[in-house]
């Protein structure tokens, strides 16, 4: 036996086993329990309408996911960019995968596309927050992984460079979800075209410092050669379709031209079999890995560090509450008083501001009545002084009258008297 | 004169020139005053003097209008290729820039210019795209009306006026965009527009016929009248070659100015893996039938309906709004005028 030298670093020792144990067969355990539960998988294609979106994940996944009797969200014309997802669950092989496609229709159509990718970033959240909240529940059986694990971004294939929204939705995007770019409706480009084509998108997306998905480097050598190979070839060039024509009495799926059949599946015409495989075939768990680990891990942290920060979590815009640990509660809970606090000592001020105006104008309405009433009291004893005064006249007049009418009478009376002196005293000749 | 002419008959019968039908008949032809001959002064004096056409080619970067350009009047007259400017980038904001050539074939002269719109439409927000070609439009229409009302004015003056405008459509498949009828329906009332869909070797045969249709019915939803338009075509015949034309509008072309071998004969096309797209053979794409309308057959209705009636609604506006007595107030439309915007 050879004795090994000791190093300062504790090392695992390798030891060669002497018989058969039986851990080789962990992989398939492992395989068992996944086939059993199932893989998920979300998936979300953006672009502008009309570049193929819906018929290339009809060819990618070979099933009629938007069919004539459910249209896709292209032939619905949309005003506003809406995010839509359906989900589909297919089996192969015993395997079953339940397939979310994610759409957003609307994109960049409008005439004016500022923030467009809003929605689209909303979304991409709050299937974060909904992890994040179930993975801080207490009972964590369930914990369905909705977040969206690749984001395959199309192109328009003008022939010349990215389009300034191209560009911004990438910037915006490259940190919340692995963001592929591909070039869609290839097969508008000819080869010579297709190639200065990708070397100029190439070119725009390292200037702008664009962190597109990367394909993961591999210890074994032959993988390496093909991931270089698909490396070379970025952004990948397809052409999606899911009608069978028949070429030299070969069935495959094309579309026909007056000049010939372009072909999806072959390796010459487009890159369709290369995103399959990769997207499918190879990378799918490396998809999922890197979004747990790296794009979710960023939103987790800097949600947290955002309500840990100054208690006020700008961020939490949905209704529920996050879980924070107790201490966290606490203090969340002595804020919540103290703004209670403050907010009846505001009201409180509000309300003694009140009163006291309302006071004040009660005061200035009775000093007013009282003035009023003044007024009208020295109107009244005005025109009770004028009535004393008229009736003093009239009594004045009154009596005057009346002493005539005496006088009157007395001379009428004195009339009749001597009337009747006279007719005493002479008998009438 | 009659006797040279029998003169000649007799000395040389076997002659097959232009008179060997005088030879035994009535020589000379009484009836015949010459006014046709007119057609050939015309025709003489056109070629003299040359013609003018203004292009102009709006459309989003990529879509192939300069290689377009170069394939209608196969040679480089695009801006590209005259500027020669290594990579495009996409400017900040909508220029207009306009490139001059003369061309000739067959002893006519021909002054073309080709006016380029790069910056349409290729910004994130695209609101009031189309007002600089608007002003730019309007400003050609100013620039004529000055001369025209000048008191020493040019014997021939030189027309800058945009003659046609061609619109390149995206070939989605579904459905023209928001922005594309915003423009379309502005731009119709002070220019010939037609459209095209570009790159169409993208659409397959059915693709292509159902994207015709929808286009169509949203120009007609949206009562946007584009080149040739119905209310404009003088007499029967007119409206019959219209008619067909309007039923092909808008033209699913494709261009390219680079040569390959197809069948021993070379040929101007698209090489591609799977096939090789003829650029002038009807069954692969439209392109010939939208050089036959701007060039060989409608050439000159497009200037004329440019002269008589954008030009004169732009002129009639223009003297009412100097309070000027308006020379030609009979015989334009009522909705013309009302249904103008600036």
């Amino acid at each position: 036996m050879i004795e090994r030298p000791e190093t300062a670093v504790p090392s695992i020792a390798q030891r060669n086993l002497e018989g058969y144990v039986g851990f080789a067969n962990l992989p398939n355990q492992v395989y068992r329990k996944s086939v059993k539960r199932g893989f998920e998988f979300t998936l979300m294609v953006v672009g502008e309408s009309g570049l193929g979106k819906s018929t290339l994940i009809n060819s990618l996944f070979l099933t009629d996911l938007y069919s004539k009797d459910y249209p896709g969200p292209s032939q619905r014309i949309k005003k506003t960019v809406q995010v839509e997802q359906s989900k589909v669950l297919i089996k192969e092989g015993g395997v079953q995968l339940t397939l979310t496609i994610v759409d957003t229709p609307g994109f960049g159509d409008a005439v004016d596309n500022s923030n467009c990718w809003q929605p689209v970033i909303n979304y991409i959240d709050s299937k974060c927050e909904d992890f994040l909240n179930a993975e801080s529940r207490v009972n964590r059986r369930s914990m369905p992984d909705n977040r969206v694990h690749c984001c395959l971004y199309f192109i328009a294939p003008s022939g010349h460079g990215l389009k300034p929204l191209d560009i911004e939705f990438m910037k915006r995007l490259h940190d919340k979800v692995n963001v592929i770019p591909l070039i869609a409706k290839a097969d508008t480009l000819t080869p010579e075209e297709c190639q200065l084509f990708k070397k100029q998108i190439m070119k725009e997306i390292q200037e702008h410092k664009i962190k597109i998905y990367e394909f993961p480097d591999t210890e074994d050598d032959e993988d390496n050669k093909l991931i270089r190979k698909i490396k070379e070839k970025m952004p990948l060039a397809v052409v999606g379709s899911n009608v069978v024509i028949e070429v030299n009495g070969k069935k495959v799926r094309g579309r026909q031209y007056p000049w010939g059949v372009a072909e999806v599946e072959n390796g010459e015409h487009c890159d369709f079999t290369v995103l399959r495989n990769m997207l499918i075939r190879t990378h799918m768990q490396d998809l999922k890995d890197v979004t747990n680990n790296v794009h979710y891990e960023n939103y987790r942290s800097k949600k947290l560090a955002a309500v840990t920060c100054n208690g006020v979590d700008t961020s939490k815009s949905k209704g529920q509450l996050t879980k924070s640990p107790l201490a966290q509660m606490e203090e969340e809970r002595r804020e919540h008083v103290m703004k209670m606090k403050k907010m009846e000592a505001e009201m409180e001020q509000v309300f003694e501001m009140k009163v006291k105006e309302k006071k004040q104008k009660l005061k200035d309405s009775e000093a007013e009545l009282e003035r009023r009433h003044e007024q009208m009291k020295r109107n009244l004893e005005a025109q009770y002084k004028e009535l004393e005064e008229k009736r003093r006249v009239f009594e004045d007049e009154r009596a005057n009258w009346e002493a005539q009418q005496r006088i009157l009478e007395q001379q009428k009376l004195d009339a009749s008297k001597t009337m009747e002196k006279n007719k005493k005293k002479g008998k009438i000749f | 004169m009659s006797e040279a002419v029998m003169a000649d008959a007799m000395v040389s019968p076997a002659v097959g020139g232009p008179y060997v039908e005088k030879a035994g008949g009535p020589v000379v032809d009484f009836s015949y005053v010459g006014i046709d001959a007119i057609l050939e002064q015309m025709r003489r004096k056109a070629m003299k003097q040359g013609f003018e056409l203004n292009i102009m080619v709006v459309g989003q970067s990529g879509l192939g209008k300069s290689t377009l350009m170069n394939t209608l009047f196969k040679s480089k007259v695009s801006r590209k290729s005259v500027l020669a400017t290594g990579q495009e980038k996409i400017p900040k904001t909508i220029e207009i820039k306009s490139i001059s050539h003369d061309i000739e074939e067959k002893g006519v002269r021909m002054k073309l210019t080709v006016i380029d719109t790069p910056g349409f439409g290729d910004q994130i927000n695209n609101e009031n795209c189309w007002q600089p070609i608007m002003k730019f439009i309007n400003d050609q229409y100013e620039a004529y009306l000055q001369e025209e009302i000048n008191i020493n004015r040019k014997k021939r003056i030189p027309d800058s006026r945009v003659h046609c405008c061609i619109y390149f459509i995206p070939p989605t498949g579904h459905c023209l965009r928001p922005l594309d009828v915003e423009f379309m329906r502005r731009l119709s009332k002070v220019v010939n527009i037609v459209p095209v869909i570009a790159k169409a070797d993208t659409l397959t045969l059915e693709e292509r016929d159902f994207f015709k249709k929808k286009i169509r019915e949203e120009l007609r939803a949206n009562g946007i009248d584009v080149y040739p338009q119905k209310e404009f075509d003088e007499d029967a015949e007119d409206r019959m070659i219209n008619e067909k034309i309007r039923e092909m509008i808008p033209f699913a072309v494709v261009g390219s100015d680079q040569e390959y071998q197809v069948n021993g004969r070379r040929l101007l096309g698209r090489k591609t893996k799977w096939g090789t797209i003829e650029v002038e053979n009807i069954a692969h794409c439209e392109f010939a039938y939208l050089r036959d309308l701007l060039i060989r057959s409608h050439m000159q209705n497009i200037k004329d309906i440019t002269s008589s009636i954008h030009y004169e609604m732009y002129r009639v506006r223009r003297l009412n709004e100097n309070n000027t007595v308006v020379a030609r107030a009979n015989g334009i439309p009522e909705h013309h005028l009302a249904a103008h915007e600036m």
